[in-house]
């Protein structure tokens, strides 16, 4: 319930604020990650969950309302018509005015529910002016994430196993190379698999796009808050599909540009070098 | 030959004089038949059963290593399905309860084609031995979806794969074969006088499940056919690189697997119908309204498919016309549940066995459907789609819909069936325990998919540690509740109680299977009734 309010709030701020929740710089950075017993979902950190749980917010009242409703008319039916109440049935078999009152009531509902989902639906589609675009490969069992604007620097982002978790890493979550996005920057997202169909998936930024062999699908995000996101592979890729979670670090715009010219640097000495190793990408964030 | 009783004038000379083998193996008697689809959904349902405790013992903590690895997770999590929806909740609706009372609703002495009657329940078996194959075999780890790549020969090498694609071949063909049967018998085979307005529901029910199937089950075919050739034959229908396209799978699953979905409850609507009439000692309210409910959820259930692809890259205008369509199905199953409500609405309700199902049944559906109704948004969908909160929705119509109608079948016609009546406590027993049961396991997965648990997952992070505990309980106390329905079967077969009369529900029950003795003889309906 408490998350409910707070996104009914979020959704009044936003309204307020003309309906665009600019970048929250200078805050403490934000985790999201779900919680123990929680029951609805986890807090938006982007327009796109925004307006997504805003919907779902009066579509779940809607659909409580309704099984409350129907639950309600079952329990007053049994007692008021049990045989004890009501020894001698009535034959009435037909209604117009009450069946053509349950055909048109719901069509009107479901109008008022279909029209703010399908401007959400085109919303969520695509960025038209992309400051930036993030490539995201799924393989078994990891991902790999491109930045095909910065020359196509490239990196991949395994589970950390459980015998390597450091204090603070959460199980099944934390990843040895997170995905580092600036806020406030409309981002494309294209995802694509090396190898079988995986989903990326990062419930709080509301972003979910199946990663399919042979296509590149496009969808894309723009992070309110400096922070972390996190996210699981979500389609079924074999007998790891439960390791490869996804890990988003949003910071400014200035310390991505730092932390993306540092692991262009590193990369470029890294194949020199020959060596592949790459920088992790909590120790070049953390330098600002 | 002197004329005393039903089993005189039909019995004799005929199941007398039958071996074991002739009777259940070679049968043609659609009686026979449907019992023998009966015990075998009893069988395949404790066995996936089986796998879902196994499922929650698994998911009861994380990081638990009960299931030894994910492919062995995965293809459990692929047997359970299957078995559930072809080996479980299809032979009980269709095959069971459509071979039973098709013929004894229209008044038909038998199914049109007695034979291929027969071959239609014994196909199921192998293909039962298919599946359990590929299971035991740990090589079938793709979901019950089989979406390539991850079916196909590159990542599921080993024939284990290729036997569950034949066991879903042969399990399409009983079930084609027995729709035409369907299809055949109630266009050709209606008493005089029963137009197919006059129809019973669970009729117009079979009837639009039999339409469902021969129209879907050979795009399946298709489908796993060319899954097959990749696998073996070097074609790339669904391969990438060489030309091919892991999307056509899925729009051709889909195509197959939505329709599949309304196969499984569209019986259980037509059973519902008649329980609720039964015991509410009214005529179903607005009859045809509830038929043609069913029309249009049959006929629009064809054009909904891609609602279970708004994240495979499908376009957005795309994306906005499925979400439109599914949107529309809401209306004809909202027409059915306020008409049930509606019959029973001034009537005289007496809340036995039967009934006490087919209300839950309402309940639960009714959860079940509107938050099918969230999911239809492809834009809440983006956050939704795949996650527990998936799992619950079709669980909640199916494994408390579909399922809860099958009970209320099993104890509305038991007595008929058998000659035997369940006993009252034991079949109370086993309602409350089963929802109890299912709702403790199922509904705390709509929180679980809300925040974002993925489905398909043999271990979860910690946070999702609490609602799951939760819901491996409920499934321990609905496995307790198959033993009590096991106890009540029991005691119903070898109950010691005075035959029952032809109508032993009094007057609310109006259908022709009430006319004839309890159990019917071998044949009825030798000479035809007439329907005024």
């Amino acid at each position: 319930m408490k998350a409910l309010r707070h996104r009914a709030a979020a959704f009044a701020v936003a309204a307020l604020a003309g309906g665009l929740a600019g970048p929250a710089f200078g805050q403490a950075p934000v985790l999201r990650v779900p919680h123990p017993w929680q029951m609805g979902m986890q807090l938006p950190g982007s327009p796109v969950a925004d307006k997504l749980q805003t919907l779902n917010y009066w579509v779940s009242i809607l659909i409580v309302v309704i099984t409350a409703f129907v639950g309600v008319l079952l329990v007053w039916v049994l007692y008021r018509y049990s045989a004890k109440n009501n020894p001698t049935p009535s034959t009435v078999s037909h209604n117009s005015t009450l069946e053509a009152a349950w055909t048109a009531i719901p069509v009107l509902i479901l109008v008022a529910m279909f029209v703010p989902s399908l401007r959400l639906v085109y919303y969520e589609d695509r960025t038209h002016d992309a400051d930036m675009t993030l490539k995201v490969t799924g393989h078994q069992w990891y991902w790999e994430y491109t930045y095909p604007d910065s020359g196509g620097v490239h990196f991949d982002s395994y589970m950390v196993a459980d015998e390597d978790l450091k204090p603070g890493q959460l199980r099944k979550l934390a990843v040895d190379n997170q995905v580092v996005l600036p806020v406030g920057k409309n981002i494309r997202i294209l995802t694509t698999s090396a190898d079988v169909i995986h989903s990326f998936f990062v419930p709080s930024l509301g972003v979910q796009r199946y990663a399919i062999p042979g296509r590149t699908i496009e969808t894309w995000v723009r992070v309110n808050a400096p922070g972390d996101y996190y996210g699981e592979c979500n389609q079924i890729c074999g007998m790891n599909h439960s390791s490869m979670p996804i890990s988003v670090h949003a910071v400014s715009p200035g310390d991505f540009k730092a932390w993306l010219d540092a692991l262009k640097a590193k990369n470029s000495s890294a194949s020199l070098g020959g060596a592949s190793k790459m920088m992790p990408t909590w120790a070049v964030a953390s330098e600002h | 030959m002197s004329v005393t009783t039903h089993d005189d004038v039909h019995g004799h000379g005929h199941d007398h004089k039958m071996s074991f083998a002739d009777r259940w193996l070679f049968s043609t008697n659609h009686k026979d038949i449907g019992t023998l689809y009966l015990i075998f959904a009893v069988v395949a349902g404790i066995v996936g059963g089986i796998l879902s405790l196994i499922m929650r013992a698994q998911l009861m903590y994380p990081g638990s290593h009960l299931v030894e690895n994910g492919q062995a997770w995965n293809t459990i999590i692929t047997a359970h399905g299957l078995i559930m929806i072809f080996f479980t909740v299809m032979p009980a609706l269709i095959g069971g309860f459509g071979n039973w009372f098709i013929p004894l609703m229209i008044g038909a002495p038998d199914m049109a084609f007695p034979r291929l009657n027969n071959i239609s329940f014994w196909l199921l078996v192998p293909a039962f031995a298919l599946i359990m194959t590929g299971l035991f075999m740990n090589e079938s780890g793709s979901g019950w979806t089989l979406y390539p790549p991850l079916s196909n020969a590159t990542y599921e090498s080993g024939p284990g794969m290729d036997f569950t694609l034949f066991a879903l071949h042969l399990a399409g063909v009983s079930s084609l074969l027995g729709s035409m049967n369907f299809i055949t018998t109630i266009f050709n085979m209606r008493a005089p006088g029963m137009t197919l307005h006059k129809m019973p529901l669970f009729i117009w029910a079979m009837l639009v499940t039999a339409f469902l199937l021969v129209l879907s089950l050979p795009v399946l075919a298709g489908a796993i056919t060319m899954l097959i050739f990749d696998r073996n034959f070097g074609t790339a229908f669904f391969d990438p690189a060489a030309g091919g396209d892991p999307v056509l799978w899925q729009h051709l699953f889909w195509f197959f697997g939505h329709p599949e979905v309304y196969i499984m409850i569209l019986p259980g609507f037509g059973i519902i119908s008649h329980v609720i009439s039964t015991f509410s000692k009214k005529p179903v309210f607005g009859y045809l309204g509830m038929a043609y409910a069913m029309v249009a959820i049959g006929v629009v259930g064809f054009v909904v498919w891609a609602h279970h692809m708004y994240v495979s890259g499908i376009s957005v205008d795309t994306r906005a016309y499925f979400m439109t369509a599914t949107m529309v199905i809401a209306v004809p199953t909202g027409i059915k549940i306020f008409s049930w409500i509606a019959t029973m609405w001034g009537g005289s309700i007496e809340l036995k066995t039967p009934m006490l199902w087919a209300v839950g049944f309402i309940f639960l559906f009714t959860v079940g459907g509107v938050t099918g109704v969230v999911l239809a948004n492809a834009s809440i969908d983006q956050v939704l789609h795949n996650t527990y909160y998936v799992v619950a929705h079709f669980h909640y119509v199916l494994s408390l819909g579909a399922v809860f109608s099958i009970f209320a079948g099993w104890y509305y016609w038991i007595g008929k069936m058998s000659g035997h009546q369940y006993p009252e406590f034991w079949g109370k027993l086993h309602f409350w325990t089963t929802f109890i049961g299912v709702n403790l396991t199922f509904f705390p997965m709509h929180f679980l998919g809300a925040a974002g648990m993925p489905r398909r997952y043999p271990d979860y992070p910690a946070a999702f540690a609490g609602w799951n505990y939760v819901s491996s309980i409920g499934a321990f106390v609905g496995g307790a509740s198959v033993i009590i329905f096991l106890i009540g079967a029991y005691k119903t077969f070898t109950s010691k109680a005075p035959a029952l009369a032809d109508n032993y529900w009094g007057e609310g029950a109006t259908t022709l299977e009430w006319s004839v003795s309890s159990p019917p003889p071998f044949h009825t309906f030798e000479e035809l009734p007439v329907i005024r």
